[in-house]
């Protein structure tokens, strides 16, 4: 599920769906804490919170990132992130 | 205190200062140069019946014992910094500032009087007047200090006000290097001053006059036995005391920028450059001169520097062609007598005499050099020139101009009753008193001052006749002629002052007497150098020529100053310019400034280098990142197992 969010994160075109990659991997790593807890430390509870945070930040950093998108569409009508080169040297 | 009202001798002119220099261009250049007068006018009044109250008032316990007291007047602690580091700003009234008062307020009213006259039409003549006023007020206030570093404070001021004033044609580029030349080399001579002064205050533990000059001995032994290089600190302490003086005095071989300030207006030359400023020197030591007659090195150092100075003075001004260049080396002449004088006097010969005869020669010597100054002021306004070459023959148009110029010159040749006489023989009494080798050495000097101001005075007025063409030289207008007519006089009365009454190194009372022996001799010497003068140049002839052909190497020497200005070029220019400060100034920017460049170099650099990586496609960074990434973990991974 990583996997698949770094694939998606790294070759998709439009930013919304990098966006989606992106909280694919955050699930994918939330995932990995809860199932990583419950097998290696059974008797802790750290990963399960652990994941309850990342859960928490991806929701922020989801309304931040949309809100970045929107911006971006209104500032030039677009959401193609090939064309979105002009912050380079 | 009664006489605290002398304090507005210095408030006028530092009110004048700022009026005329802030709104003096919305004003018409008359009435600046009214208002300037005026204003001095009043200083002088005040200045006149402050020191007339302190020589002859009787109410105020000015004199207890014979002994004239020093009365501080006003005294106003200015900066606390520790208990023991107070420096406190106030006015002294003493036999020596009474008298300074008069020949400042004197010689300065008379300056500003004669330039509404002389400077008619010049530009900046409202500058002219706020600068005026600016030195009057600093050399007053030198005068009046009570304690070393008050005097210090307005001895720099001083120095301003000559660097301006020396400037003030600012667009001749020979006047602008004239006044940098001239505060450079008096900074130089301060620095000495400064150090000086830091010393005596460091053993001493004060700066008031009063308590330094009351009690020298402890002074002296409160330095101990330290001593640096063989001398005692003390010796140390007033000899670079003494170098501010010779700096501010042009004594040899700080001589150097007083010829050169006469580029500055003549009426300038006469104030600062002859009759004020120029004695700060002399002023300095006698103010301090309780302390130097305890120390014997110091006083001989003195003596030699004057006396040395006296005769190159005089020999250098026997050849000059540019008239205020002779007086200007005149000038250093004389002030060489006075400080030569200070020098040879001593407590035990004829009661100080040297001190008295000093401050005697000060005093007729700033009247009639200013009276001479502004002579040649207004020969320079009538011919427009400089040069001796372009006079002769004036006595018929100027007659005024002629009497004084005539009367200066006997009173600097020595010839009784005028005023020079009497001061110069009581230096000359003081100095064969103290050796014979000093006296027979001034009066040479003397019969040579007899010679070149006689030279001068034959060649602007004698000599020959030349067609002056259609510009026939005038008699100058009144403004400058009453200024010539009024020192003229009291350069014939001021001998007659009974000087010792008033002014001796120990404040008691000291009766001239004529030693006729000295007096007759002197006399003698100085009829021979105006005869020789006659001579030479009453009319004109070849005798100066082939003169000047016989000794053809010391006459060239002698017209280049001995080629002092050029040793002093050689010095800075070769050795320490090209020797010292091009090192210092390359290490300065290759090393020091080198490291700070290539430090900044190397980051541009090294940023232009990966500059290409920054495409601004997000996905390729994130690439990098990934790439990153499993890269640190695989290292991480293979260093851990």
């Amino acid at each position: 599920m990583f996997g698949c969010g770094v694939y998606g994160f790294i070759t998709r075109r439009n930013m919304i769906a990098i966006l989606i990659s992106l909280e694919l991997m955050l699930n994918a790593v939330d995932i990995n804490f809860a199932v990583f807890n419950r097998f290696l430390f059974p008797g802790q509870m750290e990963g399960m919170f652990f994941s309850l945070f990342a859960i928490g930040l991806a929701a922020a950093e989801t309304a931040l990132a949309i809100a970045i998108v929107i911006n971006v569409y209104r500032a030039v009508r677009n959401v193609d992130i090939r064309q979105l080169t002009k912050m380079k040297f | 205190m009664e006489l605290s009202y002398t304090v507005a001798v210095l408030i006028i002119p530092v009110f004048m200062f700022l009026f005329l220099g802030i709104v003096g261009v919305k004003l018409s250049k008359k009435t600046a140069g009214i208002l300037g007068t005026v204003a001095m006018g009043i200083t002088t009044v005040i200045a006149y019946t402050a020191a007339l109250t302190y020589f002859f008032g009787t109410d105020q316990g000015q004199v207890i014992d014979g002994v004239r007291q020093q009365l501080t007047v006003l005294d106003l602690t200015w900066l606390e910094f520790t208990k023991n580091l107070v420096i406190k700003i106030g006015v002294l009234l003493d036999p020596i500032s009474a008298m300074m008062l008069i020949v400042i307020s004197t010689v300065s009213f008379m300056v500003h009087l004669y330039s509404l006259g002389y400077m008619d039409g010049e530009r900046g003549f409202q500058r002219y007047y706020a600068f005026l006023s600016l030195f009057t007020f600093s050399m007053l206030g030198l005068v009046l200090a009570t304690n070393i570093f008050q005097m210090y404070i307005f001895w720099e001021l001083v120095g301003v006000s000559s660097y301006l004033l020396i400037g003030f044609y600012y667009t001749l580029p020979a006047a602008v290097s004239a006044s940098k030349k001239a505060f450079i080399v008096t900074r130089f001579a301060d620095l000495g001053f400064l150090i000086g002064i830091l010393i005596l205050s460091f053993y001493t533990d004060t700066f008031d006059f009063i308590s330094l000059t009351s009690d020298p001995q402890a002074a002296i032994s409160t330095a101990g036995g330290a001593t640096f290089l063989g001398c005692s600190v003390m010796t140390w302490a007033l000899t670079l005391i003494f170098m501010g003086g010779a700096g501010k005095s042009a004594m040899f071989p700080l001589h150097i920028w007083l010829p050169d300030a006469m580029e500055g207006p003549t009426p300038v030359s006469a104030l600062i450059h002859a009759a004020t400023m120029v004695v700060a020197g002399v002023y300095l030591v006698a103010r301090l001169f309780p302390l130097y007659a305890v120390d014997a090195t110091a006083l001989d150092i003195i003596t030699v520097v004057g006396a040395f100075t006296a005769f190159y003075a005089a020999a250098v001004a026997c050849v000059q062609s540019d008239i205020k260049r002779v007086l200007a080396f005149s000038t250093i002449s004389q002030i060489a007598f006075m400080i030569t004088s200070l020098g040879v006097a001593s407590p035990e010969l004829h009661h100080g005499v040297g001190y008295m005869a000093s401050m005697f020669h000060l005093f007729t010597h700033a009247m009639f050099k200013a009276l001479l100054f502004l002579c040649a002021g207004a020969i320079i306004h009538a011919v427009h020139s400089n040069e001796m070459s372009a006079m002769g023959g004036l006595r018929k148009y100027m007659p005024i101009c002629h009497i004084a110029f005539l009367i200066g010159c006997l009173a600097i040749a020595g010839i009784p009753p005028f005023a020079g006489f009497f001061s110069k023989d009581e230096i000359l009494v003081a100095a064969y008193a103290n050796s014979p080798l000093w006296g027979v050495w001034l009066s040479v000097v003397a019969g040579m001052t007899a010679f070149y101001m006689f030279r001068l005075y034959y060649k602007i007025f004698w000599w020959n006749n030349p067609d002056y063409g259609h510009h026939t030289p005038h008699e100058a207008p009144m403004t400058m002629t009453f200024p010539l007519i009024f020192l003229g006089l009291v350069s014939i009365v001021a001998g007659f002052i009974p000087f010792g009454e008033f002014v001796t190194w120990n404040h008691e009372e000291y009766v001239i007497h004529l030693d006729w022996s000295v007096a007759g001799t002197s006399i003698v010497i100085a009829l021979i150098g105006i005869a020789l003068a006659t001579v030479m140049y009453r009319k004109e002839n070849n005798i100066p020529e082939q003169l000047a052909n016989r000794f053809r190497g010391l006459w060239t020497a002698a017209y280049h100053r001995f080629y002092m200005d050029e040793l002093y070029q050689f010095i800075t220019h070769k050795i320490i310019f090209a020797r010292i400060s091009k090192p210092i100034a390359w290490f300065d920017r290759r090393i020091i400034d080198g490291t700070m460049d290539l430090l900044a170099n190397v980051t541009n650099s090294a940023s232009f280098a990966v500059r290409r990586m920054q495409s601004g496609s997000v996905q390729t960074y994130v690439w990098f990142y990934l790439v990153g990434a499993v890269a640190v973990a695989a290292i991480t991974i293979i260093c851990l197992i």
